[in-house]
């Protein structure tokens, strides 16, 4: 009878938990110049992991760590990284789930805003790199019978993204990111919902007017240009469809249209 | 608006990287460098900050590309892991090399990545017989996907394995045999292991393989103290060369010739100018050692 073949391990696995918990011993078979075991070399290692781990974070998400300090948000990140190793070699790409971990993190439960800057940020980052592609022109709708703009479905700018939030979210990231200077009195109580994209080389990001972002999430999702605006005005009445409408084009969020025939 | 990537190549200088001194590039130098066209041989980008699809990234590295020679340099593929290479990470080299055609391309002895995750660090391998094998047989791999020889690079190691049956140089010497690859002389990384290993660094660089190398790195260290309180030296990338380092490095030149040297500097990263003036004493030092044979790049 053979034995199937077991490929030989450098004891990686191992390795690799000792370097994300901190509580874990030192694996063994691993020594210093005089043959003994060291601790401390070891945690070069572990130091490394975890303080680049968390500068990425902190790269990724500048405003959550302006908005804790840098102790509290070092904490925060660790505790992510331990719970969320990254499982890509590509850090840009990293952070997917901090938002969903701020949301859920106990101790920060009395600022239920920050999981939607959260948010704001990995989707900046993500449009950031996203495709480069050529925005629609405004003018194309003026194109088309009357009769079939109704039947219009949008194609979304890779970097388009809507972040719907119960709170002052672009507020909260201009003060605490872009625009540090910026004396802006933040109103917990007014809700704002961003629309973001990237025409060509930098993101920007728009407060939608009141029934936007129902509009603007119905038309990502597939749905006419009818049935979008009809939904958003059975939702908000004062919706405007033609303002509404005339920012998003305006700002490069699309890149063609589809006519349903 | 948008550059069309098929003008993109036409518009460029030549690829291949001469023996001169290049340095990281960073964006936050980018305007200045191509502001002042500064007088430089080469600049080296890490691969896993181009693998997004689009945007300001490439756009910096496509203008870079256009007057200088670019190396690219991965740091996250885990050549010496436990588990098989990440195929979609090393498809994304091989676009990165096809798009800006750079003169130079390496990789590290090391392992960052184990089943899928990532541990963002150059962790270190012990040198036995089975992970050779595994090391030659990814090496084999990178070659053939990406269509190019690559260099490997000597790590900056903090610790040992005890199960170790061979020398690290034994062990590079072995893969570039068998695999045919390049090897990237980091003499700052030499320089460290060296001093955390208490072996001597002249006697490695004596023996180091020459014929294979490609490509020379010079970067800053931090001190720091092990378990005995034996020096034991990071391989920080946050300051200047360190004159050992510098003394190593002329040794190397001095020896084998003017070869390509990048001067890396990667956190608590200085203005233009400091690093640019690290990257002209490298000149300088080659400039010296020019000789009839003007080496070109591998």
């Amino acid at each position: 009878m053979t034995m199937p073949s077991i490929p030989p391990s450098n004891g990686a696995a191992e390795f690799g938990s000792a370097l994300l918990d901190p509580e874990a011993g030192t694996p063994d078979g691993l020594i210093g110049p005089d043959g003994l075991h060291a601790p401390k070399r070891f945690n070069v290692y572990r130091n490394n992991v975890i303080v680049s781990l968390c500068e990425a974070l902190g790269e990724t998400f500048p405003a959550i760590k302006s908005l804790l300090g840098d102790d509290y948000f070092n904490a925060l990140a660790r505790a992510f990284v331990a719970r969320h190793p990254p499982q890509s070699p590509v850090l840009m790409w990293y952070g997917a789930e901090f938002a969903g971990f701020v949301d859920a993190f106990p101790p920060l439960e009395s600022y239920p805003y920050l999981a939607d800057v959260a948010r704001l940020e990995w989707h900046w980052l993500q449009a950031y790199h996203a495709a480069d592609k050529t925005p629609m022109d405004p003018g194309v709708l003026g194109g088309i019978a009357p009769e079939e703009v109704g039947a219009v479905r949008f194609e979304a700018h890779p970097a388009t993204a809507l972040v719907i939030s119960r709170w002052p979210v672009l507020d909260l990231v201009r003060v605490n990111r872009f625009e540090p200077e910026a004396n802006l009195e933040i109103s917990l109580q007014e809700p704002q919902s961003v629309l973001m994209t990237r025409p060509e080389l930098d993101v920007d990001l728009y407060l939608l007017r009141p029934g936007g972002d129902i509009f603007l999430k119905a038309l990502s999702s597939g749905e006419t240009l009818g049935e979008a605006a009809a939904r958003a005005q059975a939702e908000f009445a004062e919706f405007s469809l033609s303002d509404c409408l005339s920012d998003c084009l305006s700002s490069g969020a699309f890149t063609g249209v589809e006519i349903d025939r | 608006m948008l550059s069309d990537p098929a003008q993109n190549k036409s518009s460029r200088v030549e690829a291949a990287i001469l023996a001169r001194a290049g340095a990281g590039l960073k964006p936050e130098h980018i305007a200045e460098i191509l502001e002042t066209r500064a007088d430089i041989g080469f600049f080296e980008v890490h691969a896993e900050n181009y693998m997004g699809a689009g945007g300001m990234p490439h756009r910096q590295l496509e203008d870079i590309r256009k007057d200088y020679p670019v190396s690219l340099h991965g740091v996250g593929l885990s050549i010496g892991g436990e588990t098989a290479l990440d195929k979609a990470h090393l498809q994304r080299l091989a676009e990165l090399n096809k798009r800006y055609e750079p003169g130079l391309f390496s990789e590290h002895l090391a392992w960052s990545t184990h089943d899928t995750t990532y541990f963002n660090d150059l962790l270190p391998v012990p040198y036995d017989q089975a992970t050779l094998d595994r090391v030659c047989d990814h090496i084999d791999e990178v070659q053939d996907v990406v269509g190019r020889r690559m260099l490997l690079e000597n790590p900056s190691t903090y610790i040992a394995f005890e199960r170790s049956t061979m020398s690290e140089l034994d062990f590079l010497k072995a893969i570039a045999r068998r695999t045919g690859c390049g090897l990237l002389l980091d003499v700052n990384n030499v320089h460290v292991s060296c001093t955390n290993h208490e072996r001597s660094a002249e006697d490695y660089l004596s023996e180091f393989p020459m014929a294979e190398v490609g490509e020379i790195h010079l970067g800053g260290h931090a001190p720091d103290m092990d378990d005995a309180g034996r020096p034991l030296l990071i391989d920080a990338h946050d300051r200047e060369v360190d004159e050992a380092v510098w003394a190593l490095y002329e040794q190397v030149i001095a020896h084998v010739g003017p070869v390509p040297t990048l001067v890396e500097w990667d956190n608590d990263i200085p203005a233009w100018p400091v690093l640019l003036k690290e990257a002209q004493a490298a000149d300088q030092i080659l400039a010296r050692h020019r000789s009839a044979n003007y080496r070109q790049a591998v």
